[in-house]
């Protein structure tokens, strides 16, 4: 029992390591808000694209779309991090994750939003255009909005899928919270820095988790 | 899909007639709609006049949808033309969204904004369409919504609102935008038959106003009551028109005469 307090739980190693895992939790959070932001747009982006009339259009919308929901992220951002360089382009380890997280969260943001747009009948459009708003005014004030009231849960949902996710920047060296962690923990031979993090992952997200739960009830109802 | 070039220099000559003519708000000239290899509308010709207020009937499926929504390209016709105001809306040179604002359509199934409250949904085309100030819009709204009676309800969404209500907001809606002719789908059909009589009388209304009305509805009663022409369409085409009394009380075709005495029971 002591064995188990002291290699996961013992609070002067976290203490100690505080001031790591803070600097990881900074970082953490510069990638979600660098991240999360463009993925949101590039997602209604990408579900424009894929619903677009013109074929030509659609279907390399869709394959990009398929692509990057098939592609483990974690190989999409060794590939972009370590592969690129072979093309002569080097990005930073920052940089590579937002390319990695772009491709990947414009595909899943939006397949979200596509399955929104879709939910929204066509007399919707058919009266805002029918009222001399253009297609893209019919979008923007009539489908859009109520589209994402739709999937909002999915929308938070994902999101906090992307910010569990940007864990995998350890691989590429970015200090950010899981990274810290496990230096900590290998300075300190003590699992304990890890479990902090485990801790800090929870609290963040915990509430989030909350809401998508009281949305899917909202939704329902 | 081309047009047949000789029926398209019959619809440019007729389309000029019909400007010389100046007699009609809105006409139809050799008005053709297919799916594929199905016939919707298999040649439409017709003229609405000014203030005139036509009723399109007909058995299920005959292009009744079809055609009104032909009148505002929420469907593109496949040959013929639509002239508004002396202007043809097919032309490959029209700016369609300023068209449409001179023609006003109201659905079966309201299709009211959901996330916007009655006013809202009235001044969205006012902001964004006509280019009005948000104030400018809101009285304008405010007024149209007055002139459905629901000038309590701005602030409900549609919602909170009864179907009758949600049908007036929508009427509202496209009166605003001043349109020149307004298109009616069914409005009445969406509703409990308590409600179908405010509607109705709203309806009547914007008659009294001078509104130029295209209305598709099995309402015969209030057709037989309000319209100033009934239009019988059957298989795409027009079988038969006249005022109501005639096409109700001397209907001449066997079709007509069919078609009544079903709905009539
Ligand atoms: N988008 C479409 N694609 C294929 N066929 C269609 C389409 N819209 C309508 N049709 C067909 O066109 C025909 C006429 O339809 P329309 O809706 O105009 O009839 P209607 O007279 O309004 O009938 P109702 O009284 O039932 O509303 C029907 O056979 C219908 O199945
Ligand atoms: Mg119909």
């Amino acid at each position: 029992m002591d064995a188990i307090r002291q290699q996961f739980f013992d609070f002067d190693i976290m203490r100690q390591a505080w001031p790591m895992l803070l600097e990881g939790l900074v970082m953490t959070g510069l990638i979600c808000l660098v991240v999360i932001p463009i993925g949101l747009l590039a997602g209604i982006g990408a579900a424009l694209l894929s619903l677009s009339e013109r074929r030509i259009v659609r279907w390399p919308s869709i394959a990009f779309v398929d692509l990057f929901r098939a592609l483990p992220p974690i190989v999409l951002l060794i590939f972009v991090y370590a592969g690129l360089p072979f093309a002569g382009i080097r990005p930073s380890p920052f940089e590579a994750v937002a390319i990695a997280f772009l491709l990947n969260n414009a595909a899943y943001y939006g397949e979200i939003y596509r399955a929104g747009i879709l939910s929204i009948g066509r007399g919707q459009s058919e009266a805002a255009r029918s009222t001399g708003l253009g297609a893209g005014q019919t979008m923007l004030y009539v489908v859009l909005p109520q589209a994402v009231r739709n999937v909002l849960p999915d929308l938070v949902s994902n999101t906090v899928e992307v910010v569990k996710l940007t864990s995998i920047a350890s691989v590429v060296s970015l200090a950010e919270l899981l990274y810290q962690a496990d230096m900590a923990r290998s300075v300190t031979y003590n699992a304990s820095p890890i479990v902090a993090a485990a801790g800090i992952y929870l609290v963040i997200l915990w509430p989030l988790v909350r809401l998508v739960s009281r949305l899917e009830r909202r939704i329902a109802a | 899909m081309t047009r047949p070039s000789t029926s398209s220099i019959a619809a440019d000559r007729l389309v000029s007639d019909a400007r010389a003519e100046r007699g009609s708000i809105l006409e139809l000239i050799a008005l053709h709609k297919s799916y594929g290899p199905l016939d919707v509308l298999k040649g439409i010709d017709l003229k609405v006049k000014p203030g005139e207020m036509v009723f399109l009937i007909g058995p299920s499926g005959s292009g009744k949808s079809t055609l009104l929504r032909c009148c505002n390209r929420l469907e593109e016709p496949t040959s013929g033309a639509v002239i508004v105001e002396g202007e043809d809306i097919t032309a490959p040179s029209v700016d369609l969204n300023k068209a449409r604002r001179r023609i006003g359509m109201v659905f079966q199934s309201f299709n009211l904004y959901p996330h916007k409250t009655a006013l809202g949904n009235v001044t969205l085309a006012l902001v964004k369409v006509s280019r009005l100030s948000r104030a400018a819009a809101r009285e304008k709204a405010m007024a149209a919504l007055a002139d459905v009676g629901l000038a309590d309800k701005a602030a409900a969404y549609p919602a909170e609102l009864s179907g009758g209500q949600q049908q007036r907001v929508a009427i509202a809606r496209a009166l605003a935008l001043e349109p020149k002719v307004m298109l009616f789908d069914e409005p009445t059909s969406a509703l409990d038959p308590e409600l179908v009589g405010d509607v109705l009388d709203v309806m009547r209304k914007v008659r009294a106003a001078g509104m130029t009305m295209l209305v598709v509805s099995h309402e015969m009663r209030f057709a037989a009551e309000a319209a100033d022409r009934v239009v019988f369409m059957d298989g795409g085409v027009i079988v038969e028109e006249g005022p109501p009394s005639a096409v109700f009380g001397a209907p001449r075709e066997a079709r007509t005469q069919a078609f009544l005495s079903r709905v009539k029971h």
